[in-house]
């Protein structure tokens, strides 16, 4: 028989389900993921760190595990939430089901629970934190929702960061790219190598004389999870990177960091971005592009000076910033994923630009 | 880009008669396609010969022509109404293909006619197989390995080469007709030739056959800008062999990873950027089911059956949006209009599965060749939409109107397993329930996988079904188990015949909404599914939008079927905006995706539901509605009425103890005894026996269906005993609820009246005629209005009779009775109070809204009050013929032969000031090549062979050379009608079939006495006619009828052409 659990919500509600995956109680953030693909993806993606993540798509699972398609080398989120999880998965390439991966790497899931449900109370109250727990919360509510309100997302990048530098060399190399971890996603690296680069990876607290010392011809910002602003150390890197002259490019985190850095500030969004539907305008371009998105802050497109950068993409949705150019410096970044993975591919082009921007600032 | 300011006037083509592979999914299309230009304030002028749809009503176009769909006639529409441009891709390959004819012969171009929607190079680079081959190959797309070839020899060379077996796919014809498989030489020598011929162009393409490989397809969209979105991934249940209209599909994609996904997401995007489209387009892809190789099977560059299920899948308006691009805006430009806030460029995110199920036709034509492959034959479909694919699959199956509430259809079990194991291997309509009797069975996924390739997927979801079935019989039936097995998409009354148990707490549905991004942003769309979670959304919406209208539920008509077209969406559509201008809140529930009334927009809530009690009940649980219609949703609206009769919300209109009165045979013979009203002779029988002995009381011939049924299935003209065993027998293979009737068979003039009674007094629009006689199911006549030869003494008789009828019956609304005058004296033969199938044509022509004021009539408005009078109404300026359109060339072994039993798939008509030329136009719009000279080849049953001089001889005279066969010939002689004659098929070389082939015949008059068997000689030369395209007559009305249209001096050149709006 299933074993019953539930998803205490910061606001009192409680959702009951069955236990899948990992059996333990733990406090997250709840955020919604409206990829109708891309599970495994999200699963591995370090930017889930510290959050519970509700799937929108109701059945989830279905082509089972494929070690191939991680982001990263285990998963990071808190807990999974789902309509149904597939039992009984079919793909060439499956390694397994969706239960026994989180069985694996001890994370909890609950499925079988309404999780439109669920979404559209995320959707109207904002995010929120929540607990799962496999014991009946219903005569300790207050406790847990104590412990609920307290939970908050901190030292999510040095959590997810790499401890040391590593190197994937390019056979065929034109470049050599710095890429700072925050918590990258796979693909990224394997974006960037496609297209001649060798890629060292350096953890996220490598400092700008370091990373310069490697004498690289362009730096890559990963993305990441948590809060931005929180990153005061980084920030102050950036900062000195940003006057180096050195090509950069910013996914993500790394895209509001960078804007932290040159003196922007970032909100946190109601409920954020996460999915792979989002149109994004390229407002140089004109051109709307679909993009995989997946984040909770945006940078705050009145808080950038003109004479610092100018927004070169918006979301068609809600108008807020997903990218920014920056003035007299070779630097771009963008909040959308052009590594997609999951997602659609259609931003490619962006990681064609940044080896262009190299190739002339090699020139000069 | 905004607008383009210099398009001011557009011409739109509808798509015309709905046929097997073009059905009310343009109507859909064409509705919002035309709406959308008049929202811009453009001036819009339509051409299309289907009177039965939406798009042609007055009000959704300025110009409205229902007239051929030739180039001559459209040719003449564009010189008189000089249009700027002309919108291509929303009237299906019917409008495509015109389109770019009119813009190949530079027609368009001196007429300063811009194309909108598809460039004729875009359509050329889509449909022209080599052209798109190459298109493919510069942008490193995989094709299938394929080559075109314009000969049989060609043909045969190339499958050599890519060795057997192959496909054959002739171009530019709708929905694969002519295509097939081949397994071997002679196989391919047969279809190679058919799909030779049937290509307007005389190419096929011979194409590696890859069945086994997944069929995934994308519906994507372009602008001007180059931007692109992917509206919605669906992938086939049936691997790729199967056409996609007679496949079980599924939405989103459910099998792929994001790898398989994006990967062809993205070819799908480079197609339509290198293709140029602006507008929609269908991309049909073949995935390897063990790798990452796939192929383009093929791209439609236009609206389609496909994008009318995204749209119905997702909520995304494909149509209205294509039309937009078309006219200049492009996708960031457009408003999200579920949303009303975020933009159209966006791709939707589903938070639910959708699952679309044929409707096929053989439960009617039980001598069609029932198996599926590259040529569609379904002539409709349903859409569910579940929480879960076994939900889905659950509500699909009970609405395709099978008799079936699961998966497990009754008649296989009595097959052995190693009888179901073989059947495994047939790919037919009945596949998906023969691969859920052996999961039941137990037969492995594994083996099940290695015979039908169908994906593990499936079969494991499906074993849950089956599992579930298990637990249900063998469990207690607690409240946990019971809200399982609802969750699964199971019946109350599935889940108690299975378990034996009571239901311990019966629960009623509760529905989410379709909002196109699974609940990211607050949508306003009134789109509403059931689930059974504890959340109701539809509840909600309702009580905040805190409507104070009062509330009526309209019952759509569910699948397309013969017998059950788009005739019954337009009424229903109608009832809604009917009941929503007299001040009510109007709520539809249908399953039906290609429609108007499944739009969204069209009443105030939908509910995209089956329309089986339990289904229904629940939706009234959460509307608490005032009142119910099920008048004009068919047979499957008024089935419902059983059920609903005892409910506390009323039934408007006609009672259901009344619409019972009129199908109980004993209680309506009752009711017209009582008003004096004659009818054949008939009685009812239950066995061979009592048929027999009641033919003998009657006399021969005589007439046999069931009780309660639609379009005259299974209804056949008797002549002998042995037609009534060989019939007994089919019919009784199924079990008889209800009994047979058979009726005495009077062979006169067959007249049809559509009246609305207010239950005081009656408005007749009008009386149409037919031209067959009684004994041609009257949806399969060519039918006249107003009657031409109808005494005005008999006119008043019908008159009369029809209200007499209608205050009998207490109708209130409408009501729909065929007449048949035999030697003067006016019998009814029946009797239908609800609408029927000539409703939107008699409301077009007459001007009088039938369903509206049938719709006030049944909210108590009194017809003196509305301003059409009561009584008979004033004759019409215009003569209208209905003529229908039969898909025979996609069914295979269908006999043509017309009879009591319906086969026409959809109609046209045609609207002039005199009989001759409304004729001459009905005929061309379906399809009749008028030629004035040729042969004709005529055999005829004996009891015809009087009537047919006359006939033959008119031909004769206009210079046709005849042929006939021996008994034919003889008497043709004997009365000095010279005649080639024929020998009998089997007799020598030259005969029907290769005088057929000759080419030399250009028409076919064909009677038998016996027919439906396919192995019969009548048979056999009539469905020769259909491969070859040859008008197969098989009434002698019909026959007289076309004689006399050559024999004038008009044809379609010549012939006025109107505007219904000016009427």
């Amino acid at each position: 028989m299933h074993t019953p659990i539930y998803l205490v919500l910061a606001n009192g509600t409680v959702l009951e389900g069955e236990s899948f995956g990992a059996v333990g109680d733990t406090v997250g953030e709840i955020v919604f993921a409206t990829g109708m693909t891309g599970y495994i993806e999200t699963l591995t993606d370090p930017s889930y760190y510290g959050q519970i993540v509700v799937q929108t798509f109701p059945q989830v699972g279905n082509y089972g595990i494929i070690g191939a398609d991680f982001e990263s080398t285990r998963p990071w989120l808190e807990a999974y939430v789902v309509r149904e999880a597939c039992e009984e998965p079919s793909n060439f390439r499956s390694e397994g089901s969706l239960d026994g991966f989180l069985k694996k790497y001890g994370v909890p899931g609950i499925c079988g629970l309404d999780t439109r449900r669920l979404t559209k109370i995320i959707r109207e109250s904002g995010v929120m934190n929540g607990k799962l727990t496999s014991k009946s919360p219903y005569d300790h509510l207050d406790e847990i929702l104590e412990e609920i309100r307290s939970f908050r997302i901190t030292h999510a990048v040095e959590s997810v960061t790499c401890k040391r530098a590593t190197v994937s060399v390019c056979e065929e190399e034109r470049f050599h790219v710095v890429l700072m971890d925050f918590g990258l996603k796979e693909n990224i690296k394997r974006s960037l190598m496609a297209r001649g680069c060798t890629v060292q990876v350096v953890p996220a607290h490598t400092s700008a004389e370091e990373i310069l010392a490697l004498k690289p011809d362009g730096i890559m910002l990963s993305n990441g999870p948590g809060d931005p602003a929180e990153n005061i150390e980084v920030i102050a890197t950036i900062e000195k990177l940003l006057s180096s002259g050195v090509p950069m490019f910013g996914i993500c985190l790394g895209h509001q960091l960078t804007a932290l850095a040159a003196g922007a500030k970032t909100i946190k969004l109601k409920y954020g971005h996460r999915g792979g539907n989002q149109p994004v305008k390229d407002l140089f371009s004109d051109k709307v592009y679909i993009t995989s998105q997946n984040h909770g802050y945006a940078v705050d497109s009145s808080s950038l000076p003109p004479q610092v950068g100018t927004v070169s993409h918006i979301n068609l949705n809600d108008g807020t910033c997903e990218g920014v150019r920056y003035q007299g410096i070779p630097v771009f970044t963008v909040q959308f994923h052009p590594e997609a993975a999951s997602g659609p591919q259609d931003t490619q082009y962006l990681f064609d630009e940044f080896v262009r921007l190299m190739e002339r600032e090699g020139k000069q | 880009m905004p607008r383009n300011q210099e398009i001011k006037k557009v011409l739109v083509i509808g798509s015309g008669p709905i046929i097997i592979g073009q059905a009310a999914e343009f109507d859909y299309a064409g509705t919002q396609a035309c709406r959308a230009l008049k929202e811009e304030g453009l001036e819009v002028i339509l051409v299309n010969s289907n009177p039965a749809t939406i798009m042609t009503d007055r009000a959704m176009a300025d110009t409205i022509y229902i007239e051929p769909l030739t180039i001559e006639v459209l040719e003449r529409i564009i010189q008189i109404e000089q249009p700027d441009s002309l919108l291509s891709t929303l009237g299906g390959q019917t409008g495509l293909t015109l389109s770019m004819q009119l813009a190949k012969s530079g027609f368009l171009e001196q007429h300063g006619v811009k194309l909108l929607g598809a460039r004729a190079e875009t359509i050329d680079k889509a449909e022209d197989r080599q052209l798109f081959k190459e298109t493919m190959q510069s942008i490193g797309e995989p094709c299938i390995p394929s080559q075109v070839v314009t000969t049989v020899q060609g043909a045969l060379a190339f499958a050599e080469e890519i060795q057997y077996p192959v496909i054959v796919r002739p171009a530019f014809t709708m929905g694969g007709t002519g295509g097939g498989i081949a397994a071997d030489p002679t196989e391919l020598r047969e279809i190679a030739g058919n799909g030779l011929r049937l290509s307007p162009i005389t190419q096929v393409l011979i194409e590696k056959c890859i069945s086994g490989w997944k069929e995934i397809e994308f519906e994507v969209m372009r602008d001007a800008k180059g931007n692109v979105i992917t509206v919605c991934s669906m992938e086939n249940f049936d691997p790729v062999g199967v056409h996609t209209g007679d496949s079980i599909v599924i939405a989103p994609a459910v099998t792929l990873s994001d790898k398989e996904y994006q990967m062809l997401r993205s070819a799908a995007l480079n197609i339509i950027s290198a293709l140029g489209v602006e507008g929609g387009c269908n991309c049909q892809f073949a995935l390897h089911p063990h790798s990452f190789e796939y192929g383009v099977i093929e791209v439609n560059p236009r609206v389609s059956r496909s994008s009318a299920l995204a749209s119905k899948a997702t909520g995304y308006p494909i149509a209205k949006v294509a039309t937009k691009i078309a006219i200049g805006y492009t996708l960031d430009e457009l408003t999200n209009a579920v949303t009303g806030v975020t933009s159209a460029c966006f791709e939707p995110a589903l938070d639910y599965v959708v699952v679309k199920f044929p409707k096929w036709p053989f439960d009617k034509f039980v001598y069609a060749a029932r198996t599926l492959g590259t040529q569609m034959k379904a002539t409709g479909e349903v859409m569910a939409i579940g929480t879960s694919f076994e939900q889905a699959i659950m509500k699909a199956v009970r609405s395709i109107e099978l008799g079936l509430d699961s998966l497990r259809m009754p008649k296989l079990a009595a097959y052995s397993d190693v009888e179901i194991y073989s059947l495994l291997n047939v790919c037919d309509n009945e596949r998906a329930f023969v691969v859920y009797e052996a999961i039941c069975r137990g037969i492995s996924y594994d083996e099940i996988h290695r015979i039908t390739k169908i994906d593990r997927w499936f079969l494991a979801k499906l074993g849950k079904l089956s599992a579930m079935e298990g637990s249900l019989r063998q469990e207690t039936l607690e409240d946990a188990l019971y809200r399982k097995a609802k969750n699964m998409g199971f019946l109350d009354s599935t889940i108690q015949t299975l378990s034996g148990q009571e239901i311990p707490k019966k629960r009623f549905a509760s529905y989410k909404m379709v909002d196109t991004c699974a609940g990211e942003f607050e949508a306003q769309t009134p789109y509403f599914y059931s689930t059974f979670d504890e959340e109701n959304e539809a509840a909600e919406f309702i009580q905040k939008q805190g409507s104070q209208k009062k509330k009526v539920i309209v019952f759509g008509s569910g699948p397309i079927r013969i017998g059950q077209g788009i005739e019954f969406d337009y009424c229903s559509v109608h009832c809604v905006w009917a009941l929503k201008k007299a001040g009510y809140e109007a709520v539809i529930v249908n399953n039906n995706p290609e429609t108007v009334s499944t739009d969204f927009d069209t009443a105030d809530r939908l509910y995209f539901d089956p329309l089986t009690p339990e289904d229904v009940q629940s939706v009234i649980e959460t509307e608490k509605p005032d009142g119910l219609v099920v008048q004009f949703g068919g047979q499957t609206a008024i089935k419902l009425s059983k059920y609903l009769k005892n409910g506390s919300v009323p039934i408007l209109g006609t009672s259901p103890d009344n619409i019972d009165a009129a199908e109980d045979r004993k209680r309506f013979d009752a009711l017209l005894e009582s008003c004096g009203i004659p009818r054949p002779k008939g009685l009812t029988v239950f066995t061979t026996e009592e048929a027999l002995r009641a033919a003998e009381t009657l006399g021969f011939p005589v007439l046999l269906r069931p009780s309660y049924v639609l379009g005259g299935q299974n209804m056949i003209i008797a002549h002998s005993a042995q037609d009534i065993e060989e019939y007994m027998q089919i019919i009784t293979a199924t079990e008889l609820d209800n009994p047979i009737l058979i009726d005495q068979y009077l062979m006169g003039k067959e007249v049809e009246v559509d009246a609305i009674c207010d239950g005081e007094s009656i408005l007749i629009p009008g009386i149409m005629e037919h031209i067959e006689r009684a004994g041609v199911h009257s949806g399969d006549s060519i039918s006249l209005y107003p009657a031409q030869t109808i005494p005005h003494k008999i006119v008043e008789t019908i008159c009369a009779y029809t209200e007499k009828l209608s205050k009998a019956l207490h109708v209130i609304g409408l009501v729909n009775i065929q007449y048949v005058v035999f030697e003067e004296q006016v019998y009814v033969i029946e009797v239908n109070p609800r609408s029927s199938r000539t409703i939107p044509y008699i409301s077009k022509v007459t001007g009088v809204p039938l369903v509206e004021l049938a719709t006030r009539a049944m909210l108590g408005e009194k017809l003196a009050e509305m301003g059409y009078g009561t009584g008979l109404y004033k004759k019409a300026s215009h003569v209208a013929v209905k003529v229908p359109v039969f898909s025979f060339e996609k069914l295979h072994d269908v006999d043509t032969h017309l009879g009591p039993e319906m086969k026409s798939t959809g109609e046209v008509l045609g609207i002039a000031d005199n009989v001759h030329d409304a004729l001459i136009k009905g005929l061309v719009a379906a399809g009749y090549q008028l030629r004035g000279r040729g042969g004709v080849f005529i055999t005829v049953r004996d009891s015809d062979k009087q009537e047919i001089l006359p006939i033959a001889k008119k031909f004769a005279d206009l210079g046709f050379i005849l042929y006939a066969t021996k008994g034919t010939a003889e008497i043709l002689f004997a009365h000095g009608i010279n005649t080639s004659f024929v020998h009998k098929i089997d007799e020598a070389a030259y005969n029907p079939i290769t005088l057929i082939e000759s080419g030399n015949v250009h028409y076919v008059i064909s009677t038998s006495a016996k027919g439906r068997k396919p192995a019969r000689d009548s048979v056999k030369i009539r469905r020769k006619a259909v491969e070859r395209s040859i008008p197969c007559l098989t009434s002698l009305d019909t026959a007289n009828a076309l004689a006399d249209c050559l024999a004038s001096s008009r044809d379609i050149s010549t012939v006025q052409l109107i505007n219904i709006n000016s009427i």
